[in-house]
This record gives structure tokens, C-alpha cells and sequence, in this order.
């Protein structure tokens, strides 16, 4: 782990109490979710890191605190690091502050984020649905939203499902 | 059509007829451009010069569906999609047909799930579906020919 | 759902103007199905007159729902939808995600299969430019570039088609390695396209760079600078022809792309010319990388021999008890990857492609996201081509190398 990084990571853990995980060469902050919009700042105008590679949340159902986690991938051109970020959030109206302002490109992946898995960013300027229609109920991606599985019509319950299947008129 | 009503059936007259009209409409069936996702650059690649499909009359890809009569549906449909995919195919003036072209619009392919349609029949009526994923384009082409031989065989009540 | 959704106006609001609500400007639907668009991409625009005020993507036409299919599937089966994401770059989802899988279980891959690997990944960066030169020369309404360039495209599908059997969807790249060597007739292929391959790219260029119409509609269209180009997100090309030199494959090398000699192409306008520049001169370097990489191929197996993870060759398991063994759990069960995250990028021909992949010790991939690049290239549109005309638009659309399949997933 390269020693600029682990100075980052203590200044993070000085000013907001984090925690750090290290797996597989990659050193991951997990960050309390009313601290992130500073985080952001912090890692952006401080530590140089000014590509905010990704944003995406991973659903931990059926345990409620936290269920989600949302993860930031932050990359530093200049110095040729990058820093993974983690951000827990609760189950029931799950929401937390957008980070548009510090990044900009964080405005269609925090709208994915919330498409696929409802979590509310405060302060976003133009937050909905991105990927699935705009009426559609649900959000796909949580654990507990189902696949969608359609039973393949073989030769033997052809006309079984044939009666199901919606078939266009001419 | 009017010329058969106002003749009456005239034997060899009517049956020749018929087979000028399907043959005209086979060799000159304009698509219209659809492709979707991965099946539409193995379409794209079927119009290029290797394997040419212009030798079929299919030159012009015309992008506006009311100057077209053939619709390729090249890739996965998802349920965002679908609606406007049936729109088009209204908008499609008669005489038309549909080809399914590859796994995802004939069944649903590879992706099993709540934002594809399984098969592209759900929504439109299909003529002919060519299976690959993505097929190639002499799979393509041979779907083609198998459209070519149904519409010779079809018949003016069919249309009118 | 089979209707069509009505909008009304409130809705979008507060996207567009004043001036669109009192019919000064004219707010025009560039539709789902449009030639130009390179896919199922809907575009809002504000126009006045000719002029774009604002354009707003509305994109989701082709979503897959591929994350969460995968997490349903084990991790070999998985792969077979990555091939299908960014479609123009088949190779490189599979290399991303075995590379990802790799990394979260510590996996070895030996040097013949990196090096194979290398040779695959930078041809389907060639193939992907070749298209990207057909379609954004056909917009700017050049169409024999197009045909051009798809005869050189089946040159390069002959060559994954003698490896793997298949033209586009290879799944050749599989986790501890490759699937099966490569066959003999691979390398007279391969050196018999990168002779012929140098010249052909002259001659696009002799077609285009200097062509008067092209310079017209190319120069100094949708011009964004450095800073801001990075601050919104944008990598590969897009943002090269900006100024910044970020490539991940110098950036956080990956399969010994360290060993290779190249150069990254970079300029500083950053308007669609330069765009267009940037990429021919990557093809160029990319043919010096698969000259070496073929130069100094080496002998060697192409698969790990942790049959933990990887199977066994078909020619022990009628022999070695083990090999039957882990031949059997890897096709009943799959393999369990330690409890983790990991998130890995490559270099895809759009720009920066990363996995982040997450295991719970399970069989199955417990949340996979792709992040592709064409998703964070796209928001850039409405600031690029504001002020601009519809056919600037076009343009610009061309230059940013979209594919809708890798914006939906």
C-alpha cells in the first residue's frame, strides 16, 4: 500500500471517524453517510483525486443496518492512485447527500443508483428515473425485487404458455 | 385487389398476375432500419460488401417506416422499447413483414428477465425468425431468401 | 407495458427553458429509431431555429437488466453476458471481468495467456475504431468509408472466428486464462492483417484528414477543455483529444501491457477533428503493440492449474481422480471466491471499463456493476452541443463513440 495513500486514509479517519478495509492490494473508507458531501470535498480539492470513476451500491438484504452500501471509486491522475469509498445507509427511506456538487459526472450515476435501488440523494438537481421507464413501479436491482423468470416454452407445454403469452392482433 | 374484382377470375390471367406482383415486391423489399443492439452491426456487415445485400434489392435502408416494407428487428427488445417498436410497425404501410433476426428477438435469448420482452412476437407478427446470436450474415441473408419464398407464395386475398 | 407514455409538460420543466413554454422555441423528439443516433438513444432537443438550446438524453432503451441476471447465473455462466454489454468490444468486457475474478480470488494466468489475451483485446480495439470510422464518416455523410472499413472489420472476424469458433461473442477470455491455445494457422493470420492493415489506415486518411467538407464539419464542433472534461467524467478518447494522457493501460497496467512499447496519442483542441485524430493514431499504435506482443509470444500452457477454480484438461479426467473431481464441482456447483470487493478497469476502446465485483463467499456473484464508458461520455452531450446546429449534433454524437449497449446494460 503506498505510503501517500495511508496518509490520506488518516487524515479521513482524523477529521470523520472511518473505517478501513484492505482487500487485495485495494485500500476501501467507510465513511458515515452524513460526513460524505465533506469526504467528497476533502478527497477532491485536498488529496487531488479528480475523476470520480464510478458510483454504485450494493443491497444487503434481509439485514437492515445498514442494508445498503453505497461505493465511490475515486482515481488521481496526477499521482496515479486511487481511493475506494463506502458509505452505509440505512433500509427504510434510504436517502443521502448527492456529491454533484464537488463532481460533476455524479449526476446520471447517482440516478441510476436511485433508479435501481431508490436511495434518495438530497440535493441532487434532477433526480429520476434514468434506465427502466418512467412509470414503472419498483426498483429492480434490491435483493428482495424479483427476476422476472418466464417459463421457456418447450414442445411439451407449448400450448400451455401459448395460452398465456400475449400475442399481438395483425 | 381492383384489377382482379373489375376482370373477374380470368384463369391464366389472374394466376400471372399474382406471380408478377410477388416477384416485383421480392425484389425490390426495402428495410427499415431497426437494429437494436448487437444483431444490427452483424446486419450492418450483411449490407456491407462482402456479404452484399444490396444483390436482393435492399440497398437503401430507409430510417422512416412509411417508405418501407420489410422490418429486421436486429436485438433485444426491452419493455421500454417495446411500444414504440409497435408504433413503427403501425406506422408501416401494407403490403409488410416482420423477420425476428437472432436469439433476443425471437425468444428472449440469453436474458431471461424483467426488462426484456420474450420474443419479439409479443408485440408484433413475425414472419420469419433466423436463430443465432448474433446470427451471421449469411444466416441473415438466408432468412431473407426464406422471406422471398413465402411472399411468392402468398396469395392476393391475403393483402386486400 | 404496451402504451405509448404521455409526458406532459410539468415533467419536464424544469429541464428545458422558459422560452420552450411559450413556443418560442420549438422542442422537436430525435426519436428512439433514427439513423444517426447509433442506437435506441431519444433525445429531447430545444431548438431555436436551427440552433440547439438544450438537447436532454432519455436513454434506457436498451436495458438488459444484465446485473441482476448475473447475479443469478455462477461466475463462468455469467460471463457469457458479458460479451453482449458494449457489443462493439466483446473481448474486452470478458477480459474485464475475468481480470476482475482474478483479482478478488488471487488467481495466477500464465504468460502465453496474457500475451493472447493482449493480441485479442487490441484487435477488438481496431475492430471497434473501424466501425466508429464507418458510422461517424457516414453521419458527416462519407459512405464509402464505410464500406472500407467493414471490409478490414472481417478481416479481424475471420481471425476470432479461427480462435474461437464465433464472430463476435467469443467468451474466449475465461477466468485463469484462455479458453482452448490458439490454433496454427493464428499467426500467419495475424501477420498477414498487420502487413496489409498500415496501409488501409492511410488510405481512410487520405480520404477524410485533409478533405475539405470533413475539416467544414468537423472544426472546432463541441469543444470542451481539459479541467472540465475530467470533473464531468469523461475517459478514453474523448477526454485524450482534450489534453489529460489518462490510459488505463499505462495508468495501472494489466496483463503485461508494461512490457510493451507505445505511445498515447493526445491533443488539446478538443473539438471533434481532434477527436477523429486521436483515434486513427491509436490504431496505429495498437498495430505496434500486436507486433511485439506477436513477436514475443511465448511457449507455455494457456490456462492456470488451480483446478480449484479453473478446469481440468479433458485429457486427465479419464485418468487423475482429482481432476474428475473438480471437473464435477466446477460444473454442479461453481467455485466459492473469498468474502470481498474488488473493482477493476481496462481500457476499452470508449474509454475507462471497470467491474467492480463483490463476493459473499457464495458460487454466484453477489453484486456485479459494470462501469462503462459510454454512460459517463454521454452526459457530456447537452453541454457540447449547446449553440451548435442539429447537424453539428449529429457530428458530435459520432465523435463521443457511443454504444447504446453499454450505456443500458
Amino acid at each position: 500500500m503506498s505510503e501517500v495513500l495511508q496518509g490520506y486514509q488518516e487524515k479521513l479517519a482524523q477529521a470523520f471517524k472511518t473505517e478501513t478495509i484492505e482487500f487485495a492490494g485495494e485500500l476501501t473508507v467507510i465513511v458515515p453517510a452524513e460526513k460524505i458531501v465533506e469526504a467528497a470535498r476533502m478527497i477532491h480539492a485536498e488529496f487531488g483525486f479528480d475523476l470520480l470513476a464510478c458510483i454504485t451500491a450494493v443491497d444487503y438484504w434481509p439485514e437492515e443496518k445498514p442494508r445498503f452500501h453505497v461505493a465511490y471509486v475515486f482515481r488521481s491522475l496526477s499521482q496515479g492512485l486511487t481511493l475506494h469509498v463506502r458509505a452505509p445507509v440505512p433500509g427504510i427511506n434510504p436517502s443521502l447527500a448527492s456529491i454533484e456538487s464537488v463532481y460533476q459526472n455524479a449526476n446520471w450515476q447517482e440516478r441510476e443508483v436511485y433508479d435501481m435501488f431508490g436511495i434518495q440523494f438530497e440535493g441532487h438537481s434532477d433526480l429520476r428515473r434514468i434506465l427502466m421507464p418512467a412509470d414503472w413501479q419498483g426498483h429492480p436491482q434490491r435483493k428482495d425485487y424479483p427476476l422476472g423468470y418466464e417459463e421457456p416454452q418447450y414442445t411439451f407445454n407449448f400450448d400451455d404458455i401459448a395460452v398465456r403469452k400475449p400475442a399481438p392482433k395483425e | 385487389m381492383g384489377v382482379e374484382q373489375k376482370l373477374g377470375n380470368m384463369g391464366v390471367v389472374t394466376v400471372k398476375l399474382e406471380e408478377l406482383v410477388n416477384w416485383s415486391r421480392t425484389n425490390a423489399m426495402w428495410p427499415m432500419l431497426f437494429g437494436l443492439a448487437c444483431c444490427a452491426i452483424e446486419m450492418m456487415s450483411a449490407q456491407s460488401a462482402n456479404h452484399d445485400m444490396s444483390r436482393f434489392g435492399m440497398e437503401l435502408m430507409r430510417a422512416s417506416p412509411r417508405q418501407s416494407d420489410l422490418m429486421i428487428v436486429a436485438g433485444r427488445v426491452s419493455r421500454k422499447m417495446a411500444p414504440v417498436l409497435r408504433r413503427l410497425y403501425d406506422q408501416m404501410p401494407d403490403p409488410k413483414w416482420v423477420i425476428a433476426m437472432g436469439d433476443c428477438a425471437s425468444c428472449g435469448g440469453v436474458f431471461n428477465n424483467y426488462a426484456i420482452v420474450q420474443g419479439v412476437d409479443e408485440v408484433v407478427p413475425v414472419d420469419v425468425y433466423v436463430a443465432g446470436c448474433p446470427p451471421r450474415p449469411e444466416a441473415l441473408i438466408h432468412g431473407i431468401i426464406t422471406l422471398h419464398e413465402k411472399v411468392r407464395g402468398e396469395k392476393f386475398k391475403d393483402w386486400a | 407495458m404496451t402504451q405509448i407514455q404521455e409526458v406532459s409538460l410539468d415533467e419536464i420543466r424544469h429541464l428545458v427553458s422558459e422560452r420552450a413554454m411559450t413556443g418560442e422555441t420549438m422542442l422537436l423528439n430525435m426519436g428512439p429509431q433514427h439513423p444517426s443516433t447509433h442506437g435506441v438513444l431519444r433525445l429531447l432537443l430545444e431548438l431555436d431555429g436551427e440552433t440547439v438550446v438544450n438537447c436532454i438524453p432519455d436513454i434506457g432503451f436498451l436495458h438488459t437488466g444484465i446485473e441482476k441476471n448475473m447475479e443469478s447465473k455462477t461466475y463462468q455462466k455469467a460471463e457469457v453476458m458479458t460479451d453482449r454489454m458494449d457489443y462493439m468490444n466483446t473481448v474486452g468486457n470478458n477480459f474485464t471481468y475475468c481480470l476482475a475474478i482474478e483479482k478478488l480470488v488471487g488467481l495466477d494466468v500464465p504468460v502465453r495467456a496474457q500475451a493472447i489475451r493482449v493480441i485479442l483485446a487490441e484487435l477488438t480495439r481496431i475492430q471497434s475504431h473501424l466501425v466508429w470510422l464507418g458510422t461517424a464518416a457516414l453521419d458527416v455523410a462519407a459512405m464509402s468509408v464505410f464500406l472500407y472499413c467493414f471490409r478490414e472489420r472481417e478481416q479481424i472476424l475471420d481471425i476470432m472466428e479461427l480462435v474461437s469458433g464465433q464472430r463476435m461473442m467469443t467468451t474466449y477470455i475465461r477466468p485463469g486464462g484462455v479458453w482452448r491455445d490458439v490454433p496454427v494457422e493464428f499467426e500467419a493470420a495475424v501477420r498477414d492483417f498487420l502487413k496489409t492493415m498500415p496501409k488501409r489506415i492511410d488510405e481512410y486518411e487520405s480520404m477524410l484528414t485533409k478533405n475539405p467538407l470533413f475539416l467544414d464539419r468537423c472544426l472546432g464542433i463541441g469543444v470542451i477543455s481539459g479541467e472540465e472534461a475530467i470533473n464531468r467524467g469523461l475517459t478514453g478518447a474523448t477526454l485524450r483529444a482534450s489534453g489529460p494522457d489518462y490510459d488505463l493501460r499505462k495508468f495501472a497496467p494489466y496483463s503485461g501491457y508494461e512490457q510493451y512499447d507505445f505511445d498515447v496519442p493526445t491533443r488539446t483542441e478538443g473539438d471533434v477533428y481532434a477527436r477523429y485524430l486521436v483515434r486513427i493514431e491509436e490504431m496505429r499504435q495498437t498495430i505496434r503493440i500486436i507486433q511485439q506482443a506477436m513477436d514475443k509470444l511465448p511457449l507455455g500452457p494457456v490456462r492456470s492449474n488451480n483446478y480449484k477454480f479453473v478446469p481440468p484438461p479433458r485429457s486427465e479426467i479419464g485418468t487423475s481422480m482429482e481432476a474428475l473431481i473438480h471437473h464435477f464441482k466446477l460444473w454442479t456447483e461453481g467455485f466459492n471466491p473469498p468474502k470481498g470487493a474488488v473493482y477493476v478497469a481496462t481500457e476499452s476502446p470508449r474509454g475507462e471499463l471497470g467491474c467492480f465485483l463483490e463476493s459473499d463467499g457464495g458460487p454466484k456473484p453477489y453484486r456485479v456493476h459494470f462501469r462503462t464508458p459510454s454512460f459517463d461520455n454521454l452526459q457530456v452531450l447537452p453541454r457540447l452541443s449547446q449553440g451548435h446546429f442539429v447537424a453539428d449534433l449529429v457530428a458530435i454524437i459520432g465523435s463521443i463513440d457511443i454504444v447504446l449497449g453499454d450505456i443500458d446494460r
